[in-house]
C-alpha cells in the first residue's frame, strides 16, 4: 500500500510501527532533549553573538521592559535590550545567557558526581554483601531522609559566598543515595538470575560480570536514576539561590529570581525580571521530565502501549 | 493484619535514631568548621545599633562565655546533643534573648497546617486522576487534559508560587500578597480570623498542589497499568459489578500501595520545597523563620529549624514504614 492512499489514521498507526522499531527514538525523549538543548544553544550562541559585558551592574538603564511593552513609568522596550533590564541596571538577555547554562551544569556535575559514587557504592554494596552491604545500606537508608536543602541551607550561611563547582559538589553529597539504592537492588536481583549464574559458571571474572553482563541492563535505570538526579540538583541550586545563598557574584537564574522578589518586582508589575528566568527554568525543568517519561517507556515496554 | 517483628521494629528504630543523630551532627560541625565567628557577628549588630562600642575584647569574652564557644568541642557537642532532645537550641541571636524554641513553636503550626492541607489534596486528587487516565471508561478529555497539564508538574512549587502570586495577587488582586493572616484581625478562634487565615493560605496551598499532583498521577498511573491486566480485576467484570466499583475497590485499592511507600520518601522534598513556598509568600512558617534567620546570620535558629524539619521526615518515613504492613497486609516484615 502505498502512503499517497491511506487514511490519516493508517498513517498514524504505521508511523507508530516505524517508531517503536527504535523505542530510544520517542517523541517525548526527543522533543526533552531538544529543549535542554536549546537551553545549551541559548547559552553558547548568546556568548558569542551578545555583549556579555552588559550583566554587570549599572550597565545598562534601569528597569526596561522587553519590546513592545511599557513600563509602569511609561518607558518603552528598546533593541539594544530586546527582553528588558532589571533593577539594577543589568542586561536581561546577557543574564539568562551566563545564567542558564550555569544552572545546567550545576545539576549535570553534582549528578555525574553522585551517580558515579551511585554505582561504586551499589555494585559493591551488592556484590561483596555481608559487612560492606549493611554498612552502605544502612547509610543510603539514613541520608535519603535529610532533606539536602537544609544541611546546605547551614552550610552556605556558615561560610558565606561559594562558587558554582563547590555548590555543585556539595549538592553531589545528596544525590547519590537513591541511584545507590536502585542499583543494590538491581545487581542483588540480577545475581539470582540465569544469565548471571551461567556467567559465573562458565569462569567469567568479576569485571565481565559486572561490565559485560550486568551493566547493558542496567542502562535504562542508569539514565532514568541520572536524570531524576539532575532534577533534584537543580532544585536544590535553585532553592539555595532564591534564599540569597548561592554564588553571590555569578548571575544564577535563582539569584536573579531573589533579587527580584527582594526589589518588590511583583508589586512593581516588572514581570520580565522574576518572570524570565522562571520561564526557562520552567523549560528546564520540563525538558527533564520529558526525558525521564521518554525513558521509562524505553525501559518499560508496557507503557509504550498507552501512549 | 501484619504484625512487626520485634526485630523489624528495632532495626527501623536504629535507623531512625542513626538519621537524627547523624543530620544534628552535621549541622553542629558545619558552623564549626567556617571561620565566622558568631561572638563577632553578635558584636558587630550590637555596634551597628549603638554606633560604637567600647572594650570590645571584654564583650567578645564575654559574648563566647555566653554562648558556650569557648569550652572544649566535646563539651559543647554533648551540651548540644542533650539540648537537641528536648528541643533546647538555646538563644535567639538576632532575636535575643527570645528561646530559639519559641520561635519554632510559633511558626511551626503554620507550617504543619500548610502542609498536611496541601500534601492530603494532592495526593488525592493526583492519584484520582491518574487512575482516571488508565480506566477505559473516563472521559476521553481526562486522557487529553490530564497529560497535557502533567508536564508543569515537573517545576518546582516556588516557580508555581511566582506566576499565581503575580496573576493573582499582584493584577487581579483577589488574594494577599503576603503574611498568613491580615493585620487587622486579632488572632483568636474567631470567624474572621478564620476566614483571613483560608483567605492568606490559599494561594501557597494551590502553588504546592498545582504542581505536585502530577508525581503522583504519574505514578498511579503506572501501577494502574500493571493492575488493569490481573486476574481478579478480570473476576470482577466476569461477575458484572458495577466499572465505578471495581475501579474503586478493586484496582485503586491495590495500586495505591506503593504510592504510599513513595509519600514516605517524598516528604523531605516535599516540606524543603515549602520553605522555599513560604519564603516568598512571606508565610508566618518555618521557611520565614529561616530565611529571617539567613538574613541575620542566626546561627541557633537556622540549626533549630533544620534540625526540626529533618525530625519531622525522619519520624514520617518511620511511621509510614511501620503502618504499611497494616494498609497492605501481603507484605509481611521478614524477620531478617
Amino acid at each position: 500500500m502505498s502512503t499517497a492512499n491511506m487514511t490519516r489514521a493508517e498513517k498514524r498507526q504505521a508511523r507508530r510501527f516505524r517508531r517503536f522499531d527504535n523505542p530510544w527514538i520517542n517523541p517525548k525523549l526527543v522533543w526533552g532533549i531538544g529543549l535542554l538543548l536549546g537551553i545549551l544553544a541559548l547559552g553558547v550562541i548568546g556568548r558569542i553573538g551578545w555583549d556579555l559585558d552588559l550583566v554587570f551592574t549599572g550597565s545598562s538603564p534601569l528597569r526596561l521592559p522587553p519590546v513592545g511593552f511599557e513600563n509602569l513609568r511609561g518607558q518603552a522596550g528598546i533593541g539594544s535590550h530586546p527582553i528588558g533590564t532589571d533593577g539594577g541596571g543589568r542586561d536581561m538577555l546577557a543574564m539568562i545567557i551566563v545564567g542558564a547554562p550555569n544552572t545546567l551544569f550545576v545539576g549535570l556535575l553534582a549528578s555525574v558526581i553522585g551517580m558515579s559514587i551511585g554505582i561504586f557504592l551499589g555494585f559493591s554494596a551488592g556484590f561483596i554483601g555481608g559487612r560492606a552491604d549493611d554498612v552502605i545500606r544502612v547509610s543510603a537508608d539514613v541520608m535519603i531522609t535529610i532533606p539536602p536543602l537544609l544541611i546546605l541551607v547551614v552550610f552556605q550561611s556558615a561560610f558565606g559566598d561559594v562558587s558554582l563547582t563547590m555548590m555543585a559538589l556539595l549538592i553531589a553529597g545528596f544525590v547519590w543515595q537513591s541511584p545507590t539504592r536502585l542499583i543494590r537492588a538491581q545487581v542483588l536481583s540480577m545475581k539470582q538470575s540465569g544469565y548471571v549464574q551461567m556467567a559465573q559458571l562458565s569462569g567469567a571474572s568479576t569485571g565481565h560480570i559486572m561490565f559485560r553482563e550486568m551493566m547493558p541492563n542496567l542502562v535504562p535505570y542508569l539514565f532514568g536514576s541520572f536524570i531524576a538526579s539532575v532534577t533534584t540538583a537543580i532544585v536544590t541550586a535553585v532553592g539555595l539561590e532564591v534564599l540569597g545563598l548561592g554564588p553571590q557574584r555569578i548571575p544564577t537564574l535563582g539569584r536573579t529570581i531573589y533579587e527580584a522578589i527582594n526589589a518588590g518586582a511583583l508589586i512593581q508589575n516588572l514581570w520580565w525580571w522574576w518572570g524570565i528566568p522562571t520561564l526557562l527554568l520552567a523549560v528546564i525543568f520540563i525538558g527533564l521530565l520529558l526525558i525521564n517519561l521518554g525513558l521509562d517507556e524505553v525501559s518499560n515496554p508496557r507503557l509504550r502501549k498507552l501512549s | 493484619m501484619g504484625r512487626i517483628p520485634r526485630s523489624y521494629l528495632i532495626n527501623r528504630l536504629m535507623t531512625l535514631i542513626l538519621t537524627i543523630l547523624i543530620a544534628a551532627t552535621i549541622i553542629w560541625i558545619i558552623p564549626r568548621l567556617s571561620p565566622v565567628d558568631p561572638a563577632e557577628i553578635a558584636l558587630g549588630r550590637m555596634a551597628s545599633g549603638a554606633g560604637s562600642v567600647a572594650n570590645s575584647e571584654e564583650i567578645l569574652a564575654q559574648l563566647r562565655a555566653n554562648m558556650g564557644i569557648d569550652q572544649p568541642f566535646l563539651l559543647q557537642y554533648f551540651k548540644y546533643i542533650t539540648g537537641a532532645l528536648v528541643f533546647d537550641f538555646g538563644l535567639s541571636t538576632a532575636a535575643f534573648p527570645t528561646p530559639v524554641s519559641t520561635l519554632i513553636l510559633n511558626a511551626l503550626p503554620w507550617t504543619m497546617g500548610l502542609m498536611i492541607l496541601s500534601l492530603l489534596i494532592t495526593f488525592f486528587i493526583g492519584n484520582l486522576l491518574g487512575a482516571l487516565m488508565v480506566w477505559d471508561r473516563s472521559p476521553k478529555l481526562v486522557k487529553v487534559a490530564i497529560p497535557a497539564a502533567m508536564v508543569f508538574t515537573s517545576i518546582p512549587p516556588i516557580l508555581s508560587g511566582l506566576l499565581l502570586m503575580w496573576v493573582f495577587s499582584a493584577k487581579l488582586q483577589w488574594f494577599p500578597l503576603t503574611g498568613a493572616y491580615s493585620i487587622f484581625v486579632e488572632p483568636g478562634w474567631t470567624w474572621a480570623f478564620t476566614q483571613s487565615v483560608l483567605h492568606h493560605g490559599f494561594l501557597p496551598a494551590l502553588s504546592i498542589v498545582v504542581v505536585t499532583f502530577g508525581f503522583w498521577a504519574l505514578g498511579m498511573r503506572g501501577l494502574m497499568i500493571g493492575v488493569q491486566g490481573e486476574d481478579y480485576v478480570k473476576l470482577a467484570e466476569a461477575k458484572g459489578l458495577r466499572p465505578r466499583y471495581i475501579l474503586y475497590r478493586y484496582m485503586i485499592r491495590n495500586a495505591i500501595l506503593p504510592q504510599i511507600t513513595a509519600f514516605a520518601l517524598k516528604i523531605g522534598l516535599l516540606i524543603a520545597g515549602q520553605v522555599l513556598v513560604e519564603r516568598i509568600f512571606a508565610y508566618n512558617g518555618m521557611g520565614k523563620l529561616l530565611y529571617d534567620a539567613i538574613l541575620n546570620q542566626d546561627f541557633p535558629v537556622i540549626q533549630g529549624v533544620s534540625y526540626v524539619i529533618i525530625l519531622i521526615t525522619a519520624i514520617s518515613v518511620f511511621l509510614v514504614d511501620l503502618l504499611y504492613p497494616f494498609i497492605d497486609p501481603r507484605i509481611r516484615h521478614s524477620e531478617a
